[in-house]
């Protein structure tokens, strides 16, 4: 199958072009000639490509003659800009991710701006400059869009809903309702970062954090995977809820139980430190650039060596199996070798002090 | 109740009067008021509690009770049982 | 973390939980009043390594569970009024009041926001001159100080839009209202590590002579709460009852005198009801008339709310460690953490929400 055309921006610094206002107005909104000045300046030269140029009310696809994966997901984090990336970044890798997981290629996204009145136009310049980004490393086009502007008040800042085509290769048949007995529990890297850096750079905690974001595409790493072996049998990006969310959907699922060593679990020290100091379990936030797969055991060992050849797969470790007894359940053994349950979380992950 | 953290203290000032500091936490540093551990110095490790330092570690009594356990030759062990009192395995008796 | 992973090392937890093994010849009941101490042992599954002789019963150490219906309701009354921002520790937001949670107040368009210090509260009162900010003061000794200082603070730059609903509880007269009970079965106690490096543990010395109850002021890493065991372990079985400190790298005798002056300074002790358990004399702080300005309940003059809790709740008895979660018919049936009907569901460190969270395997 052939890829879609992407521009890569020539160079890194993208001067914000020159408009009417310096702020989102209702009338960028509106469909007139302000919505024009939008797209043809702010949007166009970052997302072009074939389709998108047409500037038609829908992108024509060829049909590649094969299962689609279409997901669809809504962005809306405070802050829009955290260590280690952006809203926009996060809208693109999010759904690239959620097709990845199901072993599709992504191919096509869309993308709907919500902007709130009075939104500077270099902050959503600087927004599509990462999404722009974050596409082309992913290997997607942005084929198709839409914008709104509402009142001041009724939105914060910008959110951003991007939906996404991508297609399956014959032999891939990934869910989180095929985990078998037997099978190994891969991690691929390090968890909760993307979640403490964004609590930690939210006004009123007053950290002075190193933590960063992992936001990233992971459809090359799971190309890798593939490569390897298509007996993947379930795959899941570990977003909000964490890691323990994920491994209890599976296990729910597929009405297996699963256990996992809690000492394997790679966390980086200044993530442990910002769990620590808030009161928070690192299992339970979320990640936006790491998967979890389910492998027989067979293949365990060379899934993971793939894994190891990829940036964002070099941490990748087993950090348990897929057991017969406790159906439904994830047990997680402590380090005084004793297990207990590790359950879904309740709510909002709020710091504490006690 | 009353999660109190273990940090360094990496730099002191005055804010609003008060006597503040950065305090690392495994690489991640928040400011915590260390108006209650006035002799406190930059190096030292405090017990941070809601954004105050209420004491300062005492290094050599972590040490002390860090060395006594670690030097502590497992009684259980030497009889040849586990901590459960079962007969010990080769590759469990370290 | 320096002082953090050694003291979670298994090794050497291991090694103590031998020596405890070595030691122990008699069944013992031993309760850890720190809430934070019971999410240590249930998390790191502590209970589970014990010999069977030692019987760990939960105390009442958990601000948030203790912090009586009225107070959330006042709290809430007071949250909701169009000129507050109300900020408040983030456990204490989904605490339920007798009708609704701050949480909720939030979301009916309430300004309620989590702050990780009461000085970030001081802090949002200098900014917002036209608005009130109210701090939410729950707690042990241990956020006393700051919760005092931060009083000071507004005192001192002349802040007149701050003041702090304080609902601030004493840890020693809880502990010795639980062995003066009848069907008290607590035999030692581990007290709280950082209640005690800020009040030091002199105090506790007639407690443990009166009761005759070795008292060992306990660090929160597994291998801290196991030493504490060990040593309250020996303790009983060699018939003393003194107060021995496990802490040593916190926790002085004398405690933390700065902080103690300032507490005395903005507060006096008084009585509280504490959520489950009742009234205790002297059990509270509250605000000394000098800094009236400062207090909620004054300013905002939220009265007499009296509630009641759930009937089915047996919290009032989990507190007071008679009995444990499991016991409770509500307990992961009509209660848990998503729909709490009491405050030791509801708090990460209440036993009940800990016992659900981390429970056993079947």
């Amino acid at each position: 199958m052939t890829r879609p055309e992407i521009n890569f921006p020539e160079s890194l610094s993208c001067p914000v072009p020159i408009m009417h206002h310096e702020t989102i107005q209702l009338a960028h909104g509106a469909g007139g000639k302000l919505s024009a000045e939008l797209i043809e300046k702010i949007f166009l030269p970052r997302f072009a490509n074939e389709q998108l140029n047409k500037l038609e009310d829908q992108a024509i696809l060829d049909n590649p003659g094969k299962r689609l994966a279409f997901t669809t997901d809504t962005f809306v984090v405070d802050p829009i800009f955290f260590p280690g990336g952006d809203i926009g970044e996060l809208a693109i890798n999010g759904t690239v991710n959620d097709l990845a997981m199901s072993g599709a290629e992504p191919l096509y996204l869309s993308v709907g701006f919500i902007l709130e009145e009075g939104l500077p136009i270099a902050t959503l310049h600087r927004i599509a400059v990462s999404m722009e980004r974050a596409a082309g490393k992913a290997g997607v086009a942005i084929v198709t869009g839409d914008t709104k502007v509402v009142n001041k008040g009724s939105c914060d800042k910008l959110f951003i809903n991007t939906s996404g085509i991508g297609v399956l290769p014959d032999d891939v048949h990934i869910s989180a309702g095929n985990l078998q007995v037997g099978d190994r529990i891969i991690l691929s890297g390090t968890i909760a970062d993307h979640g403490m850096a964004v609590l930690t750079s939210r006004e009123g905690l007053s950290f002075r954090s190193r933590v960063s974001s992992d936001t990233a595409a992971l459809n090359q790493l799971v190309r890798k995977m593939l490569d390897t072996t298509t007996d993947i049998h379930a795959l899941r990006d570990p977003t909000r809820g964490g890691v323990a969310t994920t491994l209890n959907e599976f296990a729910r699922q597929s009405k297996v139980g699963i256990r996992i060593y809690g000492d394997r679990i790679p966390v980086r020290p200044e993530v442990q430190g910002a769990c620590e100091v808030l009161g928070i379990d690192p299992l339970y936030v979320a990640n936006e650039g790491k998967l979890i797969a389910v492998v027989p055991e067979t293949h365990a060992a060379d899934v993971l060596t793939a894994m190891h050849t990829d940036p964002l797969g070099e941490k990748a470790v087993i950090i348990g199996e897929v057991v017969g007894d406790h159906p439904g359940t994830v047990a997680i053994k402590t380090g005084l070798g004793v297990s207990r349950v590790l359950d879904m979380p309740v709510g909002e992950q709020l710091p504490r002090i006690c | 109740m009353c999660l109190g953290i273990p940090g360094k203290v990496v730099k002191i000032f005055d804010e609003n009067g008060l006597k503040m500091g950065h305090v690392d936490y495994g690489g991640t540093m928040n400011k915590a008021c260390l108006e209650y551990v006035p002799e406190i110095k930059v190096g030292q490790y405090t017990v941070v509690h809601a954004g105050f330092g209420i004491s300062i570690i005492d290094e050599e009594e972590a040490q002390k009770t860090y060395e006594v356990w670690e030097e502590f030759v497992d009684a259980a062990a030497r009889e040849g049982v586990d901590i459960y009192g079962n007969p010990l395995k080769k590759d469990e008796s370290e | 973390m320096k002082y953090l992973d050694e003291f979670r090392d298994p090794k050497l937890a291991k090694k103590i939980v031998a020596a405890i093994r070595n030691t122990v010849t008699r069944p013992w009941v031993i309760m850890e009043i720190c809430g934070g101490q019971t999410h240590s042992i249930i998390k790191n599954g502590i209970d589970q390594v014990l010999p069977k002789e030692i019987e760990l019963v939960h105390g009442p150490g958990c601000p948030v569970c203790v912090t009586p219906l009225e107070i959330i309701d006042k709290a809430i009354e007071i949250a909701s009024r169009p000129e507050v921002i109300f900020t408040s520790f983030g456990d204490m937001l989904r605490v339920p009041g007798s009708r609704k949670d701050l949480f909720m107040v939030k979301s009916e368009g309430g300004d309620v926001r989590t702050v990780y210090s009461p000085l970030e509260a001081v802090k949002i009162a200098r900014e917002n001159p036209d608005r009130e900010v109210v701090f939410f003061a729950v707690g042990f000794e241990t956020t006393a100080p700051g919760n005092a200082l931060a009083i000071h603070q507004a005192a001192q730059e002349g802040l007149t839009n701050f003041s702090e609903l304080v609902s601030h509880v004493l840890v020693p007269p809880a502990m010795e209202a639980l062995l003066s009970a009848p069907d008290n079965r607590v035999q030692g106690y581990l007290a709280a590590g950082h209640v005690c490096t800020v009040m030091g543990w002199e105090e506790y010395e007639p407690i443990a002579k009166k009761y005759k109850v070795p008292i060992v002021p306990t660090g929160f890493e597994p291998v801290d709460i196991l030493e504490g065991i060990l040593l309250v372990v020996k303790q009983l079985e060699e018939g003393r009852y003194e107060v021995e400190n496990q802490y040593l790298r916190s926790v002085k005798r004398e405690g933390n005198r700065p902080a103690q002056k300032l507490i005395k300074e903005i507060f006096e002790v008084t009585n509280r009801k504490w959520r489950g358990i009742g009234e205790i004399p002297s059990s509270g702080l509250k605000i000394r008339d000098k800094y009236a300005d400062y207090d909620a309940e004054h300013k905002f003059d939220v009265g007499d709310i009296q509630t009641n809790e759930a009937e089915i709740c047996i919290s009032g008895i989990i507190l007071q460690g008679l009995k444990k979660p499991k016991e409770c018919p509500a307990f992961g049936k009509e209660c848990s953490p998503s729909h709490p009907l009491g405050a030791t569901m509801v708090s990460s460190e209440g036993a009940c929400a800990a016992y659900f969270k981390y429970q056993r395997l079947q």
